[in-house]
């Protein structure tokens, strides 16, 4: 765990691994240090901001204090519960399903049986408001972003980079490989949360229709 | 109950408070005033919650007619404006008659002013802000002709006291910065991702600021600052204030609506106070940084 500065409100904490990310997320949870703002989880930082700068130093004290806990598996689960796996009908009719399926060596309907077959969990957020970074349980689906990115992806459409899959919250560019599409609103500032994938939040995609 | 009526805008008016801080874990950014001072000012001349929404006008353009009784107070870039057709002036209460238009014109100097409006707001609130995003879509549309913004009267507990209003006796027009905008930077996170000789020249040169900005941010130009790490960082958090180097290796600095992560180093954080005055600099000015410590090493 190494502290880098990151202005006069934040504290970027970088961790080893991912692994070593979750276990951070699952102690501040466990034990909210005071004066902390919020913390905001990417692959393999944490960054910790505060509203007050004043409090900076004394949040930076209670972070190197801080025991990790020997896992943080549990992390994931403390806000949602394990049983509660959030179901998203998909279409599989993405115009980038050849490319994707040519990529990992399999036809069409295997990704579709991968993308399936998993259980996705929203490791963070970010690009825009209610953009989940899932990874699955099982992989299989690691594909690169495309090329060059589309300038415009609609809303609902589900895609694939790196690691992760993700659904587009609403009509954006974007360079992530297409495979297919969902009417479930990502993200709708009528509801409480208006984010459908949270942090922690686990998922199974269905194909729609079936 | 009062309102505004919008007649006419020019490049971009949105309503704006301090924002919704606290969210960026779901991807939602902080947003709010791009000139947070200039909008807590005209709430303490208007004797509001110094977070109260007001309008933020990009370089003027804006007309207003008032429905009902209404008060107003214009801070930020000093756009010349008038009331029902006479001259009137900035950082003072301006009591508007029913049927009486406001209308500012283009500002001498700065980018943003703020309209700031006795009482309260009424627009949808996300997570608790009236702030627009206009990038990620969050909070209420871009005023526009015929908008109507309602207000209500609030209470006296919401509103502030007399210590603080008579502190508004002195506010002044933002007035220009005379030579370079100066800057207090902290170096990091990622400076160890730039050559020695490219952190030096970042905190010594000038540089200048690009007609490529917005809300999310601003694109400066000078010197080239050259990396010595090579490959992907993988996307972490920023704040507002990151100084941000893409591979063309001019910088772009995150101002309100920025967003909640970002996959290139980032080699400085402005001190938060410091984007105020940032955000009112017009393409061609210019900024210097100057280094200072965190303040926990």
């Amino acid at each position: 765990m190494r502290l880098r500065p990151c202005g006069d409100r934040a504290v970027l904490v970088e961790l080893a691994d991912a692994d070593e990310r979750r276990r951070l997320e699952a102690a501040l949870r466990a034990t909210p240090l005071p004066g902390v703002l919020e913390h905001v989880p990417a692959a393999r930082t944490v960054l910790v901001t505060v509203n007050d700068p004043t409090r900076l130093a004394g949040v930076v004290a209670a972070l190197r204090s801080l025991t990790l806990p020997l896992t943080g598996a549990d992390v994931a689960t403390e806000s949602v519960p394990d049983t509660d796996v959030l179901e998203i009908p998909v279409t599989y009719d993405g115009d980038d399903l050849p490319e994707v399926a040519a990529h990992l060596g399999c036809d069409v309907r295997e990704v579709v049986t991968r993308h399936t077959g998993q259980v996705w969990l929203v490791e963070f957020a970010g690009f825009a408001p209610g953009f989940g970074y899932l990874l699955g349980d099982r992989g299989g689906l690691e594909v690169p972003r495309r090329s060059t990115p589309r300038t415009r992806i609609p809303a609902g459409a589900v895609g694939l980079a790196g690691p992760w899959s993700g659904v587009y919250p609403r009509a954006s560019p974007g360079g992530w490989q297409l495979i297919g599409r969902t009417d479930l609103e990502m993200w709708d500032t009528r509801r409480d949360p208006p984010a459908v994938l949270e942090p922690g939040r686990r998922v199974r995609f269905l194909e729609a229709g079936l | 109950m009062s309102a505004l009526l919008v007649t006419r805008v020019g490049p971009l008016a949105t309503v704006q408070d301090l924002g919704r801080p606290g969210h960026a874990r779901l991807g939602v950014t902080t947003s709010g005033a791009a000139d947070r001072s200039a909008l807590r000012l005209g709430n303490r001349i208007l004797g509001n919650d110094p977070a109260a929404a007001g309008i933020e006008v990009l370089l003027g353009g804006l007309e207003v007619r008032s429905v009902g009784r209404t008060t107003v107070a214009l801070t930020g870039a000093p756009a010349p404006l008038t009331v029902a057709g006479r001259p009137a002036s900035p950082c003072v209460p301006l009591d508007l008659r029913d049927g009486e238009t406001l209308s500012l014109g283009m500002p001498p100097t700065g980018l943003r002013s703020y309209l700031a409006v006795r009482g309260r707001l009424e627009v949808a609130r996300v997570f608790g802000s009236a702030s627009t995003d206009p990038t990620s879509g969050v909070g209420p549309p871009l005023l526009e002709p015929g908008t109507l913004l309602s207000i209500s009267r609030v209470g006296s507990e919401q509103r502030c006291g007399v210590d603080d209003l008579a502190a508004t006796d002195l506010a002044a027009p933002a007035s220009p910065a005379v030579g370079d905008l100066v800057l207090r930077v902290v170096l990091g996170p990622r400076d160890d991702w730039f050559d020695p000789a490219s952190v030096a020249r970042f905190t010594t040169s000038a540089w200048e600021v690009t007609a490529d900005l917005d809300r999310v941010g601003i694109r400066l130009a000078g010197p080239p600052l050259a990396r010595s790490r090579m490959g992907e960082l993988a996307s972490e958090g920023v704040v507002r204030g990151s100084v941000q180097v893409p591979p063309s290796g001019q910088p772009l600095v995150f101002l309100a609506d920025h967003p909640t992560t970002g996959g290139y180093p980032v080699i400085g954080v402005l001190a938060d106070e410091d984007t105020d005055a940032l955000a009112q600099v017009r393409p061609g000015g210019r900024l210097r940084f100057r280094p200072t410590r965190p303040s926990w090493t």
